[in-house]
């Protein structure tokens, strides 16, 4: 199993007098090519979650395993150059003086012949939608979604087998987010590439991805098919979150018309849906 | 009596390019604009469209090189009446982190009638008023670095608050918020408005945010491009898409309804007003 999370616990300040228990028995295993959203208020336990993929927290009880290495194990470079993660804002971390030096950065620390580096570079640029010609611009001077991308761009361009995303559309606009999330799923479609994507948009997450684990107070509430997990929006709402507003209205229309399927996510799944329910009555 | 706390007139901004190889940007281009005292105003509009300049014209961080702005009549491009403009019209900005400067909330809540030269027994009753109208007086010594990022915005606005301010610009205040927090926010700026008729101008990229707004201006490429009730607004669905932006899920579905040559004769907002509509279709249908 590529991810396999055994009876994790995490504890952070453990032994400490201001000692918080973040996560308690998570048990999941995600199979490759899964495109996978995780939801859960702040301090649910999403983010020190997510850090245990690539052993940047370590269990402090249970075990880790991904694609076969145990993240307690010492040397994790293998691990982290299967296991990419973009956090919050990545673009704060920006460092290098070009977009293309930035980009390298992490292909040259693993090693990687000069001729691979600028295949990849100009690679994982256009897997993200950016145009060759910012190569030798500063990413300081480059727009808000730019830079974005560029950092997205960065993690890419390691060819991650498991690629994680914090909220990788904080802060931008529809368009912008709308873009990103494209150039995700192209991502996961065309490499087969295992997406793990955290984000407060029930909405994005409703369309994007085919299994939903919803975390609370640090262990798993939920963990099921997306058309599944918003069946239910009272047990959403009771540990602070909600459903698509589509999902509200097809409940509701389940009054006037009791075969509707209820489960339709999107937009334009809804229409269809509507029409149908319609017709029915005119006929 | 003049009603408009804000008076934006011929309004142009420009950020200078900073070497030979950029050009100046063009921020905000001929703007005219005006605002009521006790209106509730969203601003929308994508990266880079010239929404956070518009707003921090309008307590004097920026300065318009052409045109002008009058906040309560006075202009913000003469120096003796920054500081009344500031404590007219507080802003909150994005990062809770990143305005919060004291080790306890109600230090920090203190922080701006301090430097006002308030007496210390005013503030002492300031800073527990706005605590209580935010609906935080029990995380008053709390240290704020540890509290929930709806929990930081609401210092945030408490601080404002406690300088007595007529108005509150957020500048995508919520937007690193959680659905929780979003909405703890949100509540919070519909009483302060609502019992408290303070302004408000929050900019944001939530459409179910934008149709709470009693007014709802869309800025794009440097201009206002739409400007309205957010009913209005939101039933121009492919004009509002043009400008990369987004409605209501219920109201996008509707619009693709009625694409489909469905009789609908409104677009819906909330999810009740859409039930409604389903439901005198049917009836009349059937």
């Amino acid at each position: 199993m590529p991810i396999k999370i055994e009876n994790l616990y995490y504890t952070y300040m453990n032994g400490g007098p201001f000692k918080k228990d973040a996560l308690h028995d998570i048990n999941l295993e995600i199979a490759d090519g899964e495109f996978i959203g995780i939801i859960g208020h702040t301090g649910s336990g999403k983010s020190t979650l997510i850090q245990h993929l690539n052993g940047i927290l370590k269990p402090t009880k249970g075990n880790v395993i991904i694609n076969n290495i145990n993240t307690m194990q010492k040397n994790l470079k293998e691990l982290r150059s299967q296991v990419g993660i973009v956090f919050q804002y990545p673009e704060h971390q920006l460092f290098e003086e070009t977009v293309k030096k930035d980009i390298s950065f992490g292909l040259i620390n693993q090693g990687l012949s000069q001729e691979e580096i600028d295949k990849r570079v100009i690679s994982s640029l256009e897997s993200v939608g950016l145009s060759d010609r910012i190569l030798d611009k500063s990413p300081f001077e480059l727009s808000g979604g730019q830079k974005r991308r560029t950092a997205i761009a960065g993690v890419v361009a390691m060819m991650p087998r498991i690629l994680v995303l914090d909220e990788p559309t904080a802060g931008l606009d529809p368009k912008g987010r709308d873009e990103i999330f494209g150039y995700i799923s192209k991502l996961h479609e065309d490499f087969n590439m295992t997406v793990i994507l955290v984000s407060h948009s029930m909405e994005d997450i409703a369309k994007l991805t085919d299994r939903v684990i919803v975390m609370n107070e640090g262990t798993v509430f939920m963990d099921k098919p997306s058309s599944e997990v918003y069946a239910d929006p009272k047990a959403l709402e009771g540990i602070g979150l909600s459903a698509p507003q589509i999902t509200y209205l097809m409940k509701r229309l389940k009054t006037i018309f009791p075969e509707i399927n209820e489960k339709v996510l999107t937009v334009e799944a809804a229409s269809e849906e509507l029409i149908k329910q319609l017709n029915k009555r005119v006929h | 009596m003049n009603s408009n706390i804000f008076d934006v007139s011929d309004v142009n901004f420009l950020y200078a390019a900073y070497d030979n190889n950029s050009q100046d940007v063009h921020a905000l281009k001929d703007i005219n604009i005006k605002i009521q005292k006790g209106d509730f105003v969203v601003i929308l509009g994508r990266n880079g469209s010239g929404k956070s300049t518009l707003s921090r014209l309008l307590n004097a961080l920026l300065i318009p090189q052409t045109g002008k702005v009058l906040v309560m009549g006075m202009d913000t491009a003469d120096e003796n009446n920054t500081w009344s403009i500031r404590s007219t019209a507080g802003m909150v900005f994005q990062n809770p982190d990143n305005q919060i400067i004291a080790t306890t909330v109600e230090e920090d809540v203190a922080f701006g009638p301090e430097n006002l030269g308030v007496e210390p027994g005013e503030i002492r009753k300031r800073v527990d008023d706005a605590l209580a109208t935010v609906g935080i007086s029990h995380l008053k010594e709390n240290a704020p670095h540890l509290l929930s990022g709806g929990q930081k915005q609401r210092v945030a606005i408490a601080g404002i608050l406690a300088m007595k301010p007529q108005c509150i610009i957020l500048d995508e205040a919520t937007s690193m918020l959680d659905p929780v927090g979003r909405k703890e926010v949100m509540s919070i700026l519909r009483k302060l408005n609502e019992e408290e008729s303070i302004t408000i101008v929050h900019i944001t990229h939530h459409m179910d945010e934008a149709a709470l707004a009693k007014r709802l201006i869309i800025v794009d490429n440097g201009k206002i491009v739409l400007d309205g009730k957010p009913r209005e607004v939101f039933s121009k669905v492919s004009i509002l898409k043009s400008f990369g932006l987004d409605v209501p899920q219920v109201t996008d579905l509707f619009y693709s309804l009625k694409q489909q040559g469905i009789d609908i004769k409104k677009l819906p907002l909330t999810v009740e007003e859409a039930f409604e509509i389903i439901d005198d279709l049917q009836k009349h249908t059937s």
